[in-house]
């Protein structure tokens, strides 16, 4: 825990989030490949359910990074990988968001706003892949993963109860 | 005497950090639903469209998508220190709590009670995201090229395991020029 090196950690999210368009799940993959596969930080089943704590938490989704950082290197991890997430919001989201109050209708908005949209859902998909893989085992896991999805698509029920269900099933012992 | 100047509602610094800080707090399972309460239903701050189209910028913009809107409406309504003010609210108090949960689960992680719930929880949060990814999907126009695009990222980054920069790098200009062409 003491050999970290906290100013690459840094660069690596600040790098990360300038790029995560669509949000925190974006780049998910590649901060499992940082964290996980190259750095071994963490292992696979650690990854998931720190992500899944940060699901549990109040506040928004990209928290899991802050938790990552935590359990690396404690309040020096958490400063190196979550400051870098407020960088692009407090510069290229203030400048687009003038820039488009500006000019709504300039072709180059509406190339990005129809070009983008299509890579941030490929790379959620990703991710959904990288968490599944770590925490479906056999079909129960499956069949969960299907009962789940199709509440979230027919439903508008609030996901905590949904993390409820699924920590009973854990704790019966039935996944 | 014209009045063409549209109205410039003000918010205090402090209802800024108050008002992002009870969002962030209440918002259990993702910050959105709970964002659009506060905004447009509670504090009348946007209207329902001005808020899809500063939600569906925060989108596309880098970073977390709650967290753009946060701070762009922080500098609609108060400049500088009222993005600042709107961020921290938003940010502050979620990154305590989680911070409590990583040492909760450093203390009783190992315990085969919490680990089983939380092997439990970890099947349904992977569903969760597949789930809202899939709504995602369903809005993408019913033509092939936005497809391929997807079926490119999703293979680059979860199949090849190629770094998440490189396939940005590539694919999003080529995405980009594609969406202008089309326009032409």
């Amino acid at each position: 825990m003491g050999r970290v090196d906290l100013v690459a950690l840094f660069l690596h999210f600040l790098v990360l989030w300038f790029v995560a368009i669509g949000g925190p799940s974006t780049i998910l993959p590649e901060v499992h490949r940082y964290v996980v596969d190259v750095n071994h930080f963490l292992t696979n089943t650690e990854f998931a359910e720190i992500y899944t704590l940060a699901q549990v938490a109040p506040g928004p989704n990209a928290m899991y990074v802050t938790l990552i950082g935590w359990y690396i290197a404690g309040w020096a991890g958490v400063a190196a990988t979550t400051i870098p997430l407020m960088i692009p919001a407090t510069t290229l989201t203030l400048f687009v968001g003038h820039l488009n109050d500006r000019y709504p209708h300039a072709p180059i908005a509406r190339a990005i706003r129809r070009g983008l949209p299509p890579i941030a859902i490929g790379l959620s998909l990703a991710s959904v892949m990288i968490l599944m893989r770590a925490v479906n085992h056999d079909w129960r896991g499956y069949l969960i993963t299907l009962i789940t999805v199709a509440v979230v698509l027919r439903t508008s029920w609030n996901p905590l109860w949904l993390l409820a269900g699924g920590a009973l099933l854990g704790v019966l012992g039935l996944v | 005497m014209k009045q063409t100047e549209t109205r410039k509602p003000r918010a205090s610094r402090l209802t800024l950090f108050l008002t992002f800080s009870r969002i962030s707090l209440s918002a259990f399972g993702g910050a959105l639903f709970w964002a659009r309460r506060g905004l447009v239903e509670q504090q009348r701050w946007l209207t329902d469209r001005e808020f899809v189209e500063l939600l569906t910028l925060g989108q596309l913009l880098p970073g977390p998508n709650v967290l753009n809107l946060a701070v762009m409406v922080g500098y609609r309504f108060a400049g500088w220190t009222g993005a600042a003010a709107a961020g921290a609210g938003f940010l502050g108090w979620p990154c305590l709590v989680v911070v409590a949960m990583g040492v909760f689960y450093q203390y009783y992680g190992a315990l085969p009670l919490v680990h089983r719930a939380l092997a439990g929880m970890s099947i349904v949060a992977a569903a969760l995201l597949l789930g809202t990814v899939i709504k995602l999907a369903m809005v993408l126009p019913r033509e092939w090229r936005p497809w391929v695009f997807a079926a490119l990222a999703f293979v680059g980054v979860g199949v090849m395991r190629w770094p998440l920069l490189w396939i940005i790098g590539t694919l999003a200009p080529v995405a980009i020029f594609a969406a202008w062409r089309e326009k032409a």
